[in-house]
């Protein structure tokens, strides 16, 4: 189990690169509505938006799988 | 990627932090979905029926202040604030400036006539339980400080479960729901998939809540430090009999900070203020600067004008986890956004609590491996020992 018995694998930064994503988005819609209503607002739903719209995604993809 | 042994501790810091914190994590969330709707529900439950009476037109504050206490005959004024939406100035008095919270009175009067204003208050005492009982369980300080201690632990929780999340997703992609296999893969992966999608909303949230429940030691602190002179200067004087124009004082203030909003007025003698000062508080217009008070203080036996006291950094940085802990900053599709988000966390909750109770209840050896995954298979079997 320890990491030289295995083949290197892709690793974590594969594992985390979507994540890492939606977590900068959630981070950039939060802050970015606190600096003025109107437009930022709308920037921050979809910010905020597009990482709750994966798991519908793939609740999904799932289902057609 | 982690070692066995790495694993196993990660598994276990992640199994315990939130087993710690999960019944009041869920009891946060239960209270928090209806309180971030707070205005909505007010809105609702009290339907605007009430118009100024001569709209265009405004009393004075010191006016509508006489008014106030000629209703309440032998109480001291300790606030007036204002309304933002509608020309109402709402005045709190009580028997005495140090009045305990329970005898404070509020009356609402009409801006433009001095007429009083009917209170909306249905349903107030049902969303008061809830604040209450998601603020601090009506322990008062050292309820707040627990509360705050359990984010702490689920913060750590959330740390040990990104962790985690690297061995669990090593050979599957992302958003790969496995649906079809047993009730424990499946919920795994749900547990994965909608943990780490609102991570950065959970810890936000979280953080900025623990950040909250520090509110009573940081306005202390900066009463102590920053405006000790103030009122170590007027401490033990009683407030000035005659006081000076509240009007006047206002205007001071207001032309002090010609970019900011008055948002209430501290009268001398109470917490807010000293014994001497009326204490003007403004507050920037946009959402981010709305948050940030400023005191301006007057002197309420001359009318002097004493100057602006700028909060403290930590002062700034409670003020601003207060929009980012309750999402009423970005119009109702953010709060809808924080509801959502709020039922993600309460099934990761669930799911993991479920999670908990399936690997205890199967011996070590029956749990199967997953998809040949030799990591997520370990870490499960580690996670039941």
């Amino acid at each position: 189990m320890s990491d030289s018995s295995r083949p290197p694998g892709p690793g974590a930064a594969k594992v985390f690169a979507v994540p890492a994503l939606l977590a900068t988005l959630t981070l950039a819609g939060l802050v970015v509505a606190l600096f003025d209503d109107g437009l930022h607002d709308v920037i921050a739903w979809m910010a905020l938006g597009l990482p709750v719209g994966t798991i519908p995604w793939a609740l999904f993809r799932a289902r057609r799988a | 990627m982690l070692s066995a042994n790495a694993i196993r501790a990660w598994s276990w810091l992640h199994t315990w932090t939130s087993l710690v914190c999960t019944a009041f994590l869920f009891m946060l969330c239960v209270t928090g979905l209806p309180l971030v709707f707070h205005d909505e529900i007010d809105a609702a439950l009290n339907p605007a029926a009430w118009m100024p009476a001569n709209p265009g037109h405004a009393l004075s504050l010191d006016d509508l202040l006489r008014r106030a206490l000629a209703a309440r005959p032998g109480e001291v004024p300790l606030f007036m604030s204002f309304d933002e939406d509608r020309p109402v100035v709402n005045v709190t008095t009580a028997p005495r400036p140090d009045a305990p919270a329970n005898t404070l009175y509020l009356a609402s009067f009409d801006r433009t006539s001095g007429a009083p204003v009917p209170r909306a208050d249905r349903g107030e005492a049902v969303m008061h339980f809830l604040l209450q009982l998601h603020t601090d369980l009506f322990l008062g300080l050292p309820g707040m400080l627990f509360l705050g201690f359990m984010g702490l632990v689920f913060a750590l929780a959330l740390v040990s479960g990104v962790v985690l999340y690297a061995p669990f997703m090593r050979r599957l992609e992302f958003g790969a729901l496995r649906v079809t296999r047993s009730p424990r893969v499946k919920w795994l992966d749900y547990h994965n998939l909608l943990g780490i999608v609102s991570l950065a909303w959970v810890m936000v949230v979280a953080v900025t809540g623990v950040v909250n429940t520090l509110a009573e030691p940081i306005i202390g602190l900066w009463k102590n430090t920053e405006l000790a002179d103030l009122v170590a200067a007027h401490a033990g004087e009683t407030p000035p009999a005659a006081r000076s124009s509240l009007d006047a004082a206002v205007a001071a203030a207001r032309q002090a900070a010609p970019n900011m909003s008055v948002q209430f007025v501290a009268f001398p003698g109470g917490a807010f203020s000293t014994a001497r000062h009326y204490a003007v508080f403004l507050h920037g217009n946009t959402p981010l600067t709305a948050h940030l008070v400023t005191p301006a203080l007057v002197d309420a036996a001359s009318g002097d004008f004493v100057g602006l006291r700028e909060m403290p950094w930590y002062c700034k940085a409670l003020a601003l986890s207060q929009p980012l802990h309750f999402g009423n900053y970005g119009g109702l599709p953010l709060k809808t956004l924080w509801a959502v988000l709020t039922g993600i966390t309460i099934v990761v909750l669930g799911s993991g609590l479920y999670l908990w109770v399936a690997r205890r209840s199967a011996a070590p050896s029956d749990v199967p491996p997953l998809d040949g995954d030799e990591d997520a298979s370990a870490a499960h079997r580690q996670a039941s020992s």
